[in-house]
């Protein structure tokens, strides 16, 4: 089991604004009446999202409100899942996998790259608060491993020059393009493709 | 080599584009009208025909599975939940039905939610998939759009709502009954079985669990005919598979195959074969990290499917192939599964939550020297205590993979870790003599 601590430094006040209560009310209605309690991962997502990454624990407990729910069982499935952060991480957040089918591809390479461009320890922000990153199980990419995911999007194919060359661009603010960095844009065998002969060449 | 016209997944490299249209010219959405009406005992019939298994990784009958939804629906609803919480550490097949073929997805859906009498399906995506996932709300929004789904779906008279779920990086949640806990919204932990979801699943309903890839390739089957697709493999080890061919080879890549395909070809052929060459192969983990790894004498010789795998006491699983070749250590290959598995362990039951982390970090030591010999027995023992002593799969999942390396690679183990423990059995000072060592002899 992971461990994961709510950050020390927490707001007073957590309301979802505007945008985000549409969002919610849309994603309550999927459930069936009285069930509104399933749409809880969903919500902690937009808390997260409004919240610049992270869940404070007063989004919890408006959740909870807002669900009809105790507040120890928002509590649970925040700390439950690995992917709601409940302490500060960077803007952009870096996850490298490194588990067996990627570890074998080298993504050992990968951490050596992010301790190098940002951070020595893993989940350390950087003063500007732009940038962490940290080691995270298979992210399902495997066949174009080693790879790494920077909020949303998948980097895959990647080499330790390459990697390098995303950090550099991230620290300057600006978005790499996600995707295959050896040029393929799937999971295609990358020379000498078998199947489907006649659709590659039509 | 299965012929082209044989694949389902037609578009599994996007050659030929995600959308409605495109699709439609691959042959989905054709006559989903036509089959809907030659009934639900008819569908149920050519699914049981087709000996179709399901394809999440425990193999079981899909056809078998649908006739366990109760005949008539009562006070509760039916619903149909769709599994894509693809996490299992060699596998990312659904990933590319979700980008690629999501029309194969949504008609299978509405198909098998009419053979099961359901009006609302939830497909679940682990979150990591979030773009993926938008790319499949973008083919749901368009099939509502035509009608293909909704009130009416797609002209057959029945109403079917499809909604995704999106998970939050918890593996366990593969499990069909995490998975459910996980939509009702709570911390995903198995539940005991029985009563078994069919019966009582999502919100105490009847429920069916099926895999992404299970219900994408239901269509196809109905459309071809069930005896088409037992055409193909062996028996009871029917149809094509999603081969995810990853690790130490030349071109890591998906490929769909026939079952039965022997490991080999899979590997010489399509994924351009194991880098430094076949004599430079160490081992295979045949079907995603929960299935023990078989060492290069046996892969000569083997095919790829359910039953022959489970003769080498391994399993097709995910069907998710990690090629590991010898310049890896195999022993820090299998301690980094021990440390998924130590991570990804929900905590609900006491062996697999302890074990799993004791696994872990014997198998550290043993990687670097620093375990006594007796430990490798030890180490078997923990597993054994782990096996079939949990509430879910997840113990044998996170056990297999050590008795695997026990198995097949006890030697290299044993020569790396070849130290007396400190207090030896002769000395007799039974206080000082570990438990075990005592249990042993008696």
């Amino acid at each position: 089991m992971s461990l994961k601590r709510p950050a020390k430094d927490q707001p007073e006040s957590f309301e979802f604004n505007s945008s985000s209560l549409e969002a919610a009310n849309k994603i309550i209605s999927k459930y069936p009446k009285g069930k509104q309690q399933s749409a809880v991962m969903a919500l902690l997502y937009i808390a997260q999202k409004q919240n610049d990454n992270w869940i404070p624990l007063v989004a919890m407990k408006y959740i909870a409100k807002l669900l009809d729910m105790p507040y120890i069982k928002v509590y649970e499935v925040a700390t439950f899942y690995s992917m709601f952060n409940l302490s500060p991480v960077g803007k952009y957040f870096i996850q490298v996998c490194t588990t067996t089918p990627c570890m074998i591809r080298g993504a050992g390479k990968l951490v050596e790259a992010c301790k190098e461009k940002i951070s020595e320890n893993e989940s350390e922000l950087l003063p500007d608060k732009n940038c962490s990153w940290m080691e995270v199980e298979c992210l399902g990419a495997c066949v174009t491993a080693p790879m790494m995911q920077i909020n949303d999007d998948y980097y895959e194919d990647l080499d330790k020059e390459k990697t390098l060359e995303i950090l550099d661009k991230i620290l300057k603010d600006e978005i790499p393009k996600p995707g295959s960095y050896r040029g393929r844009i799937n999971n295609e065998p990358e020379n000498g493709r078998k199947t489907l002969m006649e659709l590659k060449n039509a | 080599m299965l012929k082209d016209q044989d694949r389902i997944f037609q578009n599994l490299y996007n050659d030929l584009g995600s959308d409605l249209t495109s699709a439609q010219k691959r042959g989905d959405w054709v006559n989903t009208k036509e089959i809907t009406e030659k009934g639900r005992d008819w569908i149920i019939n050519e699914m049981k025909d087709s000996q179709l298994r399901g394809r999440g990784g425990a193999g079981f009958p899909t056809g078998l599975k649908w006739s366990f939804a109760p005949k008539e629906v009562g006070s509760r609803p039916h619903y149909l939940v769709i599994n894509g919480d693809e996490s299992e550490p060699g596998t990312c097949k659904d990933r590319d039905i979700l980008r690629f073929e999501p029309h194969k997805l949504i008609e299978g859906c509405l198909i098998a939610s009419y053979a099961i009498q359901a009006h609302v399906c939830y497909i679940y995506i682990r979150g990591e998939y979030f773009v993926d996932g938008q790319k499949l709300q973008a083919a749901i929004d368009e099939a509502y759009e035509k009608k293909l789904i909704g009130k009416n779906a797609a002209g057959t008279g029945w109403d079917l709502d499809i909604y995704i779920h999106y998970g939050a990086g918890a593996y366990i949640c593969g499990e069909e009954t995490a998975l459910l806990e996980s939509i009702e919204g709570n911390k995903g932990q198995p539940r005991l079985k029985p009563p078994f979801p069919a019966l009582i699943g999502l919100y105490g309903c009847p429920t069916i669990i099926n895999n992404v890839e299970t219900i994408a390739v239901v269509p196809t089957i109905l459309r071809r005919g069930g005896k088409w697709f037992a055409s193909l493999g062996r028996e009871k080890n029917t149809g094509t598979k999603i081969f995810c061919i990853s690790g130490n080879v030349n071109n890591p890549c998906n490929v769909e195959e026939e079952m039965n395909i022997p490991l080999k070809e899979l590997i010489e052929v399509h994924a351009g074969g194991v880098i430094g060459g076949w004599d430079n192969l160490q081992a295979v983990i045949p079907g995603g990290s929960s299935m023990p790894l078989i060492p290069k004498e046996k892969c000569e010789t083997l095919t790829m499917d359910f039953d022959s795998l489970v003769a080498e006491k391994s399993g097709l699983g995910t069907a998710g192939v990690v090629v590991i070749n010898k310049d890896q250590d195999i022993i820090k290959c299998m301690a980094r599964i021990a440390r998924f598995y130590k991570h990804e362990s929900c905590g609900q039951c006491t062996p697999c939550r302890e074990g799993s982390g004791w696994m872990w970090r014997m198998l550290e030591r043993m990687a670097k020297g620093e375990a006594s010999k007796d430990e490798i027995e030890m180490l078997g023992d923990v597993t054994k205590q782990i096996e079939g002593h949990t509430i879910c799969a997840f113990g044998e999942g996170s056990s297999w993979p050590v008795q695997g390396l026990l198995r097949h690679f006890k030697d290299e183990i044993k020569k790396r870790n070849n130290f007396d423990p400190i207090v030896k059995e002769t000395q007799n000072i039974p206080y000082l003599v570990d438990q075990h060592l005592l249990d042993k002899n008696a």
